[in-house]
């Protein structure tokens, strides 16, 4: 008997291990033939510990399990939840991203070839390098990290700047709240990162890349480490990648906690030895990068969204999407929901739909109060805005942005006030001091805030001109952003900051 | 200066390092995963043996939350702030913790056991409240779990 127990740390935050233990033991002593293989999550957080048992039919979950679970688990008593793949959750969504995602071995490299791993990357080996930008650029991909930069015109850069090292750096510092993405695709699905690294590699004839990972995520540094050191015996990485005479390999390297370290040119000073300060641009990283030379930096989505472009094909993916955002988008469903957890789904769903249908409304049962889209830097949606549609252009259109695609829902009971304050002290303690704007305006936003908390209604006009200097006037996007979730807090939710006032007086 | 063992302890560390492209923050990583934090007279060795300046390699450790220039407790025990931890309840999590321990962030208990730190996102931000214990991530932390994990720690 096939039984799948998740290793991804949200399934091991909730005790799949002790699951996973409890499964060997009870087994060895009823001398049942049992493999236990560990798989990655399938994305449905609310579930996890999902444990799933292979039939004839397919896969059964059961879920939530603990450990006191598995005698009925092995006896065949415990309720399952039917087959996995027929799911609502499950049916639902269009994987190509995540297709194999909770599905393999994560460092099952016969099982990732089995589900159509290196398909994308023996058609890249065969094709030129201004082929294969093209392709990604055809295929329409953004950024997934939040910029929403197309990933080829980006490419297309590197490969025409000349020199003797070109890099290719994955940003994996997957800071913002809400988010989590990067963080089950490494440790589900690793080589799906290393192949598009490669592919990434091969395009723009860079032969040295970096995953640039966050000290938060322990697990999936040692999933990645691992996985580089499997793919460098398969010859998959190295001197000779399959065979095709061109040269790749990677490292992994781990961030030390600064959320600033995110911003692409922070990421490549901390990866450089350096204070993770923001560079001015220009010069772009594509052609001033790491160690001043041409340097793709990308996010962990996108790049581990080019294997399944290369084998599909650009115009099955960009045939999913809506205008301008082509392709799917995993959307992170977090904070106080009923079902949270990972949807992948073709852009263009309506917020509400996934707040009050996918997401099942909030876990407390009060009403939805707000939906903070995009990570810190994102604004709060109110309900009058839950028809926008999941897209780029359109949630800039009402004020918002997407970012890393991570939604964190919030209850009645929020007060919005303390959330801007929230917004503003996070910027204050992450800024990395480089421009006045963020550092110091960061600090006198939540003296500001304060005195609206205190009833200091003078005290409104003047958020919005700090807001404003720290938009035009910052570096990069933790000074320029902090003020969307700061002033979509004081324009949607107007009770909260007038409430305060008439209390105070 | 450092004693005989931090040397050697650095000097092994530092060769570990040759030729890598960038090589402070794998180095410092290594020397706190080793020594527990990272005292002051190892930074003119890595300062030397890097050829940038002692200014240099404190700047760095300074700059980033994860560097520690005193010990911590025993155990480190980290609790997530982020808001969609908050929007499950948070900030009483913490409020209680600060209770329990007596410390307030980056605290250490009187008698050692635990440091209290605040983390901006673990990733768990489907099944928060969320919290690490020495690298080990633990979901879901009501009231209950956070007096457990405090009572196991030895708080």
């Amino acid at each position: 008997m096939k039984i799948y127990v998740p290793l991804d740390s949200a399934a091991l935050s909730l005790g799949a291990n002790d699951v996973a233990d409890a499964i060997v033991a009870h087994a060895k002593d009823n001398n049942l033939d049992v493999t236990v293989i560990r798989n990655g999550t399938r994305g449905m957080i609310w579930l996890e510990p999902l444990v799933e048992i292979e039939t004839d039919q397919g896969r059964v979950g059961y879920g939530a399990v603990e450990a006191s679970d598995v005698p009925a688990l092995l006896d065949g008593t415990l309720d399952s939840l039917g087959l996995v793949e027929d799911l609502p959750w499950m049916k639902g969504q269009t994987r190509l991203t995540f297709q194999r995602c909770g599905v393999i071995d994560p460092l099952d490299l016969a099982d990732y070839e089995a589900h159509g791993g290196l398909a994308g990357l023996r058609n890249a080996i065969a094709m030129t390098p201004a082929g294969i930008v093209e392709d990604v650029t055809a295929s329409g991909l953004r950024g997934r990290g939040g910029a929403g930069f197309p990933t080829g015109i980006k490419w297309n850069t590197v490969l025409g700047a000349k020199a003797d090292q070109k890099y290719i750096v994955c940003n994996a510092d997957e800071g913002d709240s809400g988010t989590f993405a990067d963080r089950m695709i490494m440790e589900g699905d690793p080589f799906t990162l290393i192949e598009g690294m490669i592919i990434a590699g091969l395009a723009v004839e860079a032969t040295k890349g970096y995953v640039y990972l966050r000290s938060e995520y322990p697990d999936a540094i040692d999933m990645m480490e691992k996985a580089v050191v499997l793919a460098r015996g398969a010859g998959i990485l190295g001197a000779d990648v399959l065979g095709s005479g061109r040269a790749f390999d990677m490292e992994i390297r781990v961030g030390a906690g600064a959320y600033v370290c995110g911003e692409e040119t922070s990421l490549l000073n901390s990866l450089e030895g350096k204070r993770g300060v923001v560079r001015a641009k220009p010069p772009l990283p594509a052609l001033e990068g790491f160690l001043g030379k041409p340097t793709v930096v990308n996010n962990v989505i996108s790049l581990a969204t080019v294997p399944v472009v290369l084998e599909k094909g650009a115009q099955h993916y960009a045939d999913f999407g809506l205008g301008r955002s082509k392709g799917t988008i995993p959307i992170q469903i977090a904070g106080n929901v009923k079902f949270g957890g990972l949807y992948e789904t073709a852009f263009g769903m309506p917020l509400g739909e996934l707040v009050d249908t996918v997401a099942g409304g909030t876990l407390s049962g009060a009403p939805v109060k707000a939906v903070q889209v995009g990570g810190p830097l994102g604004a709060y949606m109110p309900r009058d805005k839950f028809d926008t549609p999941f897209g780029y252009e359109e949630f800039d259109g009402q004020g918002g942005l997407i970012g890393h695609a991570g939604l964190v829902v919030f209850d009645d009971a929020t007060n919005m006030l303390g959330m801007a304050r929230f917004a503003m002290e996070f910027c204050a303690v992450e800024s990395c001091g480089k421009c006045t704007p963020c550092r110091i305006g960061a600090v006198r936003g939540v003296e500001t805030i304060d005195r609206i908390g205190k009833g200091d209604a003078d005290a409104i006009p003047l958020l919005e001109d700090l807001c404003e200097t720290m938009k035009d006037g910052s570096l990069c996007a933790l000074g320029g952003f902090t003020p969307y979730p700061v002033l979509s807090a004081l324009h949607n939710f107007p009770d909260d900051f007038a409430t305060q006032k008439e209390a105070a007086e | 200066m450092a004693d005989a063992q931090t040397t050697e302890t650095m000097t092994t560390i530092l060769a570990q390092h040759v030729g890598l492209e960038g090589p402070l923050l794998p180095i410092l990583h290594a020397v706190q995963a080793e020594l527990g934090f990272i005292p002051g007279d190892v930074v003119q060795m890595i300062a030397d043996h890097l050829n940038i300046t002692r200014a240099e390699v404190h700047g760095v450790i300074t700059f980033y939350h994860d560097f520690r220039n005193a010990p911590a407790g025993k155990h480190i025990v980290k609790i997530c702030r982020a808001e969609a931890c908050q929007a499950v309840g948070a900030n009483a999590l913490s409020e209680r913790a600060f209770e329990k321990l007596g410390v307030d962030w980056h605290g250490t208990t009187a008698n050692g056991a635990v440091t209290l730190e605040p983390v901006y996102c673990l990733g768990l931000c489907a099944c928060g409240p969320a919290a690490m214990v020495d690298g080990k991530v633990v979901g879901r932390v009501d009231h209950a779990k956070l007096d457990k994990i405090l009572a196991e720690a030895g708080a």
